[in-house]
Parts: C-alpha cells; structure tokens; sequence
C-alpha cells in the first residue's frame, strides 16, 4: 500500500512520522511521572512502527499514471477492517459492563476493570472506533462515487484514517488508567482533543478540496449530510473541549466552563453528538446505500434537501432536554424540549422517504438480508426519533431521567439505527470495493441480520420494563408522605433485566463476528471478473447524459 | 455595547428568529421550485449508474 504513494508522499509520510515520534518522546520524557507518559510511549511505539512500514517501501518505485483513471479505495477497504475490529473490541466491552450490573463481582478488584473505566471504553469503542471508522470508509468512498472523482491526494485520506485511530488508541487506553474529563462522548484529555483537531481539519479540506475537482455538477444529497457531520463535529469538539491543563506534562486539565455552563455546553455538545455523528453522517451513509442496493432512487430528493437543513437547524437546539428540573433557567429547558418535539418533523421525513423508496421493492428486502438491514435500520431510525421526541417532554423526563429507559432509547438508536444501517452498507461496500461479485455467504449475512434484531429487542425490552419500573419505584409514596422503596429496592428489581440486557448484547456481539468472518472470507474469495456480472466492474468509458463536463 | 445575557436575549428573539424563519422560506421555495425538478431528478438517478471510474 506505500508503493501506491508517489515519492513525494512518502517522503511527506516520512516527515510526519518523524515528528509524531518526537512529540511521542517529548511527551514520554515530561510527563514520565503522569499517565501522559503512557500516552508518550504508545505514540512513540506507532509512529516508529509507521515510520519503519514507510522504509521498507521508500524506493519502490513511482506507482504507475493509471491509477489516476481509478477512484482511491485502499484507504476505504482499511477503514472498513478498523471498523468491524473496533466494534467487535466496543461490543464485547459493552456485554462485559452489561454483566457488571447483573454480577458486580466480575470487575476480579482490578482498579481498571472497574464500571466506571470500561463503560467510556464501551461507548468510545463503539461510536468513535466502530461508527467513526465506518463513517470515514464509507465518507471516502460516497464521495468519490457522486462526485465522478478521485480523492485529492494519496496522503491526507491516510492521515485522516491512522490519525483518528490514534486518537480512538489513546481514548481507549487513558480511560484504563483513570484519565477522563468526566464529560460524556468527550472524555479523552486536552492532549488527545488537540491531535483531533487536527486530523478533524484535515479531513474537513480533504472532503472540500475532493468536491471542488468534481466532475458531476450537482452534490449528491448523501454529501451533505457526510460534510454536516464533519463541519459540526469540528466545532462541537472545539468548544466543548476548551480547557487549561494543569501543566505540559500532566493529563489533567481544567475546563474552561464552569456550573450550569459547563453543564449547558457538555450537553449541547452531547446532543449534537448524537445529531451529527450518530444520524447526520449515518443519514449520508442510507441516502447512497439504501437506493444502490435497492436499484431504485430515492423516493423524493425534494423531501430530502427539506429534511436535512430541518435536522440541521432544529437538532442544534435540543440540547438543554438532557437537564430538566436542574438549575439550568426553564425557558432554556422549555427551548430544548419544544426544538426536540419539532424535530421528529424532518426525522420522520427522512426515515420515511427511506421507505418510500423501498415501496415497490419489498421482493428484494424479502430476498436480501443487507437491503433488510437498511429497512431495518430506517424502522429504528423512525421509533427512535418519536421515543426521542416524547422523553424531551419535560414531564415524561420527571418519570424517564436517570433511569434505565434512557439506556434503552440510546441503544435503540444506536443498535437499531447506526449498528444496523453501517451493517447493511458494509454488506453492500465490501463486494465493490474488493471486486467480488457477492459476500462469500448470503446465509451468514441472514444469520446476522436475526441475531442483531434478536439482541436489539430483547435489550431494548429490557431496559423500557427496567427504567419504567425504577422510575415508578423512585417517585411511589405510602400514606405517610414518605418513599415507599428505598433505592437498594430499585437496584434488586432491576436484576432480572440486566441479565436480560446482557443476553440481548451478547446476541449483538455474535453477530459481528459472524460478521467479521464472512468479511474475512469475501476478501479471500477468488475475484470474479466475469463478463456476465457488470455490478460495479469497470465499464467502457460513456458519454454521460447529464451536463456534460467541461474538460 | 456590553455583551450581557440581556443583549443576547434580544438578538436572538430579533435577528435570531428571523433568520431562521428566512433560511426555513429559503430552502422551502429552493426546494420546490419548479425547475429544480429536472436537476434533481437526474442527480437522484445519476447515483445508480454502474460506472465505476472518475470522469476525465
């Protein structure tokens, strides 16, 4: 894969390495008494590693013009593997902290084994490494498809991939030595957030500079949502991050925000983090997978372009839902909760033109596990969205917050909506991208799509019987005025379901790796170039009929 | 001018509402004007060729 770097890039590649390794050291040698050290250490050990793999191919020679007449896949094909391999590490951490509940016993007293270390390994595990990889693969590759262009540069899409799992290495690691800013999805150090940063511009020139040697006039709807993603993320991660560390060679930082601002911004923050990350950039992955797969285009891209600035500007507001009845001003409660009500409006367009499209195709989803996937997807996308919507209610809140339904609400979208519609798109990508005609077993890819709707139900089951009970259970008085069960009472009940809840997890485990295999056994298959299929295979070059390009 | 919660208060009932409510008309009337249709309509359908090469 160097040797498809020209020399420029290599030595460019060479050149970054290097200096990552320096700041890796530097941060070995100053913070040697700190956790950062640790970090120091790990960076160092990547990079060399990185710099040695760019060695052994530095005089290879210069890869040849043809690959200019090709879209850039390789980094896709990597990111795709770096995907399935984050969530299979982000879901089995998910069924072990599932298990800590049910049988606190299972942390053996290890300091780092504790619920409060490995929940962020779950949940950065699974949104940054699974759906971050999977976002930035697919991003690569829808791009380069709607635009009739191929990425600008062989450097920058590697940067972008390695370096945001670098910053995924480093999350993981310092959460298993305690290092955390305590915020929710934005726990990783000041350090981290600044390697970010950067790899987060890069990405965000990458796409723009792509889209500006385009040769299809007209952006594709699916790369409005993929650039919402990245543009807000990037501003979402910068504000919310804002903080001063106690020193250079110390983990620790301070942020910049303090009581009910702090509060306001993380949350702010969080909820636009389930926006942009978790709906928009998944959005643009079903606005170009779901009518590929299907072979019908999208239902109405008019509704399309309403529903993306409606998620784009109504999402923005509904932050402040996460904190009824706290000491934030009620109007600011009361904005939230009316944004969040207004939203199911573009939410529901979306999941609806979704399966609108798929409205006269539904032999096809019958037949097809991966197209299933995506209808799947959408379904979840549409019950998440309403459940969403009718917890933001101030009132409902009073009986749902702090309790287990929320737990359930987010995996309902997260299994449901972003797990499912990734699934069915990676179904779909890796036959085109490593040019096979098929994924090497129809039957594991139906296998997978039972044991993921299996686990989705019986944990979402779980957690709506277990939040509805807990919260009843905290707000039920006897005849004296005072609580009728004390919390312990709570945690009893709640037993059953997290043995529940784990089991369902556990389904959803087993079927990543099924996923996984099947995976590994497409990329083994012999590829098949045969003359009968045309699916995504070069084809003699035609005169398109849309405007033509001027060059 | 101090940059109180005051001030923020009333930009954002005022100028605020207002361009979000003229964004909203904005892509309503770009979304539905007539002859966007056509644009449209090819690039929903332009996705589903099987050509597979960057155009040079």
């Amino acid at each position: 894969m160097v040797a498809q770097l020209t020399s420029g890039e290599r030595q460019l590649a060479l050149v970054v390495l290097i200096a990552l390794a320096l700041v890796g050291l530097a941060m070995g040698v100053v913070g040697r008494a700190d956790p950062i050290g640790v970090h120091g250490l790990i960076v160092l050990v990547l990079s060399v590693g990185l710099t040695f793999l760019v060695l052994s191919s530095l005089y290879a020679p210069e890869p040849s013009a043809e690959r200019l007449s090709q879209y850039y896949d390789d980094p896709s094909k990597v990111g795709i593997i770096l995907a399935i391999v984050w969530g299979i590490i982000g879901m089995a951490m998910g069924v072990w902290v599932a298990a800590l509940l049910a049988w606190p016993d299972l942390t053996f007293d290890a300091g780092w084994a504790s619920f409060g270390r490995l929940r962020p390994v779950h949940t950065s595990g699974v949104i940054f490494g699974f759906g971050g990889n999977a976002l930035i693969a697919t991003s690569f590759h829808v791009l380069q498809r709607t635009s009739r262009a191929r990425l600008a540069g062989q450097f920058s899409p590697w940067f972008v991939l390695l370096g945001y799992n670098l910053f995924c290495i480093i999350a993981a690691a310092g959460y298993f030595m305690g290092v955390t800013q305590s915020k929710e999805y934005a726990e990783p150090e000041w350090y981290a957030d600044i390697w970010l940063v950067i790899v987060w511009v890069t990405y965000f020139l990458l796409y723009i500079r792509t889209l500006a040697r385009r040769k299809e006039p007209h952006i594709y709807v699916a790369n409005w949502y993929y650039m919402a993603f990245i543009l807000v993320v990037a501003v979402l991660h910068i504000v919310n991050n804002l903080a001063v560390p106690v020193s250079l060679g110390h983990a620790k930082s301070y942020s910049a925000f303090s009581g009910v601002q702090d509060a306001m911004t993380q949350w702010w923050y969080g909820h636009n983090a389930v926006a942009f990350f978790l709906t928009a950039g998944f959005l643009g992955m079903m606005y170009y997978y779901l009518p590929k797969r299907a072979g019908r285009p999208i239902f109405s891209y008019r509704l399309s372009i309403i529903s993306f600035w409606g998620i784009t500007f109504m999402y923005m507001w509904a932050g402040s839902h996460h904190l009824h009845y706290t000491a934030l001003p009620e109007w600011v409660q009361t904005l939230g909760m009316t944004f969040s009500l207004v939203l199911l409006v573009p939410s529901w367009a979306s999941a609806g033109n979704a399966l609108a499209t798929l409205n006269g195709a539904w032999h096809k989803v019958r037949d097809d596990a991966t197209l299933r996937f995506m209808m799947a997807a959408a379904v979840f996308y549409g019950l998440a969205t309403f459940e969403g919507s009718f917890l933001a209610i101030r009132q409902v809140n009073s009986l749902s917050h702090y309790t287990d339904w929320t737990v359930g609400h987010v995996h309902a979208g997260a299994l449901g909506w972003v797990a499912l519609i990734t699934f069915g798109s990676i179904y779909s990508v890796v036959p085109w991208l490593w040019k096979r005609e098929r994924m090497y077993s129809a039957a594991l890819v139906e296998v997978h799509f039972w044991l993921a709707i299996a686990g989705t139900v019986v944990y979402v089951f779980a957690m709506w019987n277990s939040g509805i009970i807990q919260g009843l259970m905290w707000r039920t008085y006897n005849e004296s005025g005072t609580l009728t069960y004390s919390f312990i009472d709570s945690v009893v009940a709640m037993h059953p379901y997290y043995i529940a809840r784990a089991f369902g997890g556990l389904l959803f485990l087993l079927g990543i790796l099924v996923c996984a295999y099947n995976i590994w056994m497409t990329i083994r298959m012999a590829p098949a170039v045969q003359p009968t299929s045309t699916a995504d295979l070069p084809e003699p070059r035609q005169i398109p009929v849309s405007p033509a390009p001027a060059e | 001018m101090s940059l109180d919660h005051e001030t923020l208060v009333a930009f954002s009932k005022s100028w605020g509402l207002f361009y979000l409510i003229a964004l909203a008309i904005g892509v309503v009337i770009y979304a539905l004007w007539p002859a966007n249709l056509s644009k449209f309509h090819v690039a929903k359908q332009s996705i589903l060729d099987e050509d597979d090469k960057p155009w040079t």
